[in-house]
């Protein structure tokens, strides 16, 4: 966990009185509304389809539990008791009033939480692995960097007001849970062959109108050196990114316009100026975060205690282990995902009572710290072994026991039409349709491995490129069309997904999923063959064939 | 629209100059760019001060040569969310050097203040009297900065570790 000094908590609580002030001065219209847009943007705060919506960042997905339990405040005390967990370590708040918001941020303010930068065309919030810190092989713990780029992207005086939003993700593992190969910039933490710890540097990968995987820039920038290569990236993204059109604007299009190689050269000359100016970050600086950030005493333990083994022969209990139970660094511990995909439920969402339990659950269990993952599930990343069946009864009673990571059910879904001004078409009834069809554990656990994305518009904020089968919900005369592709994925080996054919109708849907699903199972050479494998083998025609033949 | 410099409302002694607008006698001008790169031999040699208004989608680099000869550069805000002049303000103060006078233009709004003050600037025109008038109170409202820029402003990186140190004194 990392602790905000005196330092850190005045910053935050100098953007609460400031935000204070704009909402006054939009009160009081002394802000027409066009100039407040862009403010409130700033701060977290959207208009949509009903009320207010407030997104608050959750940097590299790690929380304390008396920040989860300030969440659950806000979402009781200002919104209608429950949060919505997003792709992007984030959590929104849907039904917020104006006058109330910067209450709402001082009170997250009093647990170093804040909204800084959640939306607007800034440096957006510092994504990274779930997992960071307790993953097996690891380079080292990503967050150490993530906070150093956090701080330094906050409120940066020169990059507050960019052609588009700009995001940047971070990973130290081979295996990328960061989908750091779908952002502005992904960095991947690597060592050289001198040891020294550095970055693998991809630029202009994205999502939305005109999907991106992003293109290695350099193989390795030394750690010292992070804060100038972005900061060069920046600033010839700043200059030379289009403004004349919102939807070329993302750094996407000046890469793939000007090409990786002239790109490239921009930077590398913009990079010469700076890199040896006072950007540069000796290790006295990098210790002083590290230090600060506080990692449990484990205990010496076996690595199959006597609970687990006894535990076994509950076969319940067998099968939310296999499922959300992960290796862990330590001997003895592991890493628990929480799904927040019950079946017949919004993806993402949790009650304010889930977060204080699931607060009190980590204090217990999991030396007091919770993270978020951009598949919209929570994780407790220190559990002692010998202490999962004691905590899966208790996520069971609270409803956050479904034993669906990583499967069908498993689902990504933007808020769709049912929350969203950008939307066109509905999402969450899709998911929940589909989590209804498959709900049954044993034919989701015979699919294997199959992440579903859907998004109610073009914007892609449910990821449906980078679904193994993704979802896009468009409007066609006045009707809603969805369109399917497969074979996309977000991880290490990022590719979009292959449209199959015409889009389908609302109605149909959850039958047509059904279809590819029995296309792959009928297909695949054996059991272990993965969907993504069988769609990588065969390409799509098999599963176009067996959708279409009888529409 | 009132301007603001030294943290002060004050009178602006430039006129500014259109492309085509004849040359006055005497006075401070404030001159467009491509009319500057044209006429610098012919507009610096006048009396009175010289100023150059340059556009955010122009090279600064083309300014570098003149930079000892010009009174005041304005870099151009056309709506407050086109944040290029942000770019050029740091270049010329940080990279070039550049100690005259740099002006801020446009839609300029009291939200900006703390971002362009860091970037460099020290005068601007500001769009709304109150905001003008506010100047004070809000170039003051932070007194945290993440990020090192020109303006010299004293890092939180490096307030931690000064902290750091003075603790160690005396243990």
């Amino acid at each position: 966990m990392y602790a905000y000094d005196e330092i850190d908590r005045t910053l935050v609580n100098e953007r609460v009185s400031e935000f204070r002030d704009q909402v006054k001065r939009r009160l009081s219209g002394e802000l027409t509304e066009d100039e407040f847009k862009l403010l409130r943007l700033q701060n977290g705060v959207y208009l949509q389809l009903h009320a207010y919506m407030f997104r608050v960042a959750i940097p590299y997905g790690t929380l304390a539990t008396n920040q989860l339990r300030a969440l659950a405040h806000v979402a009781r005390k200002y919104d209608r008791g429950y949060g919505h967990f997003t792709t992007r370590q984030n959590i929104q708040f849907n039904w917020i009033k104006l006058a109330e918001l910067p209450d709402a941020l001082a009170d997250l303010a009093k647990v170093g939480i804040h909204a800084m930068q959640t939306s607007g065309n800034n440096m957006r919030n510092v994504t990274s692995d779930q997992w960071a810190g307790v993953a097996p092989g690891e380079i080292e713990d990503p967050r150490i960097w993530s906070e150093l780029i956090r701080q330094h992207t906050t409120l940066h005086p020169e990059f507050s007001f960019l052609p588009r939003k700009f995001k940047i993700a971070i990973t130290a593992s081979d295996h990328d849970r960061a989908a750091i190969k779908i952002h502005d910039i992904g960095l991947k933490l690597i060592r050289n062959e001198k040891g020294e710890t550095g970055f693998e540097v991809l630029v202009g990968g994205g999502l939305g109108r005109t999907p991106f995987i992003a293109k290695t820039i350099k193989h390795f920038v030394h750690g010292r050196d992070i804060l100038s290569y972005i900061e060069a990236i920046l600033r010839v993204y700043n200059q030379y990114g289009r403004r004349d059109n919102i939807y070329k604007a993302r750094i996407k299009i000046l890469v793939h316009e000007l090409g990786i190689e002239k790109f490239s050269r921009e930077v590398e000359e913009e990079w010469q100026h700076i890199r040896n100016s006072s950007l540069q970050i000796d290790d006295e600086v990098i210790e002083d975060i590290r230090s600060r950030f506080s990692y449990p005493s484990y205990e010496k333990l076996p690595h199959m205690p006597d609970e687990l083994r006894q535990a076994a022969a509950d076969p319940d209990f067998e099968a939310w282990r296999k499922n959300s139970v992960a290796p862990h660094k330590v001997q003895g511990y592991s890493i628990v995902t929480i799904s927040l995909k019950p079946i017949g439920k919004p993806p993402g969402d949790a009650t304010a009572e889930q977060m204080d339990a699931l607060a009190d659950l980590a204090d217990k269990y999991s030396f007091g710290e919770i993270r978020v993952g951009h598949e919209q599930n929570l994780a407790l990343p220190h559990v002692a072994k010998r202490d999962l069946p004691a905590l899966w009864k208790a996520l069971d009673k609270l409803g956050l026991a479904t034993p669906n990571v990583n499967l069908i059910t498993d689902i990504i879904a933007c808020p769709g039409l049912d929350y969203c001004s950008l939307a066109n078409a509905r999402s969450i009834p899709i998911a929940q349709e589909l989590t209804r069809r498959f709900a049954n554990h044993e034919l989701a656990n015979l699919i294997g491995r199959l992440h579903i994305n859907i998004s109610g518009c073009i914007n892609a904020c449910g990821h449906h490129h980078v679904g193994h089968i993704g979802i896009l919900g468009v409007e066609k005369n006045g009707e809603e069309v969805y369109q399917i592709t497969i074979g996309g994925r977000a991880d290490e080996g990022a590719a979009l997904g292959t449209l199959i054919g015409p889009g389908v109708k609302f109605d149909e849907v959850a039958d047509v999923i059904e279809d590819v699903v029995e296309a792959y199972l009928a297909l695949r050479e054996r059991p272990e063959e993965l969907f993504m494998d069988t769609v990588k083998r065969l390409g799509v025609e098999p599963f176009k064939e067996r959708v279409y033949a009888t529409r | 629209m009132p301007l603001v410099k030294g943290g002060k409302i004050v009178d602006d002694s430039f006129v500014k100059l259109a492309v085509d607008t004849p040359l006055p006698e005497g006075g401070d001008i404030l001159v467009p760019a491509e009319r500057f790169v044209g006429e610098a031999d012919v507009l610096l040699k006048r009396a009175g001060k010289v100023g150059v208004i340059w556009p955010n989608n122009r090279d600064i680099d083309e300014l570098v040569p003149y930079l000892g000869k010009v009174a005041t550069v304005a870099l151009v805000f056309p709506t407050f969310r086109d944040g290029r002049a942000y770019s050029q303000a740091r270049l010329l103060r940080e990279r070039y050097n550049y100690r005259g006078d740099l002006r801020a233009t446009g839609q300029i709004l009291r939200d900006q203040f703390v971002f362009m003050l860091r970037a460099g600037f020290d005068s601007f025109e500001v769009k709304k009297q109150a905001d003008a008038e506010a100047f004070m109170q809000t170039a003051k409202r932070y007194s945290v900065f993440y990020q090192p820029t020109g303006d010299g402003r004293i890092t939180a990186l490096h307030r931690r570790m000064q902290l750091r140190h003075s603790e160690g004194v005396g243990t």
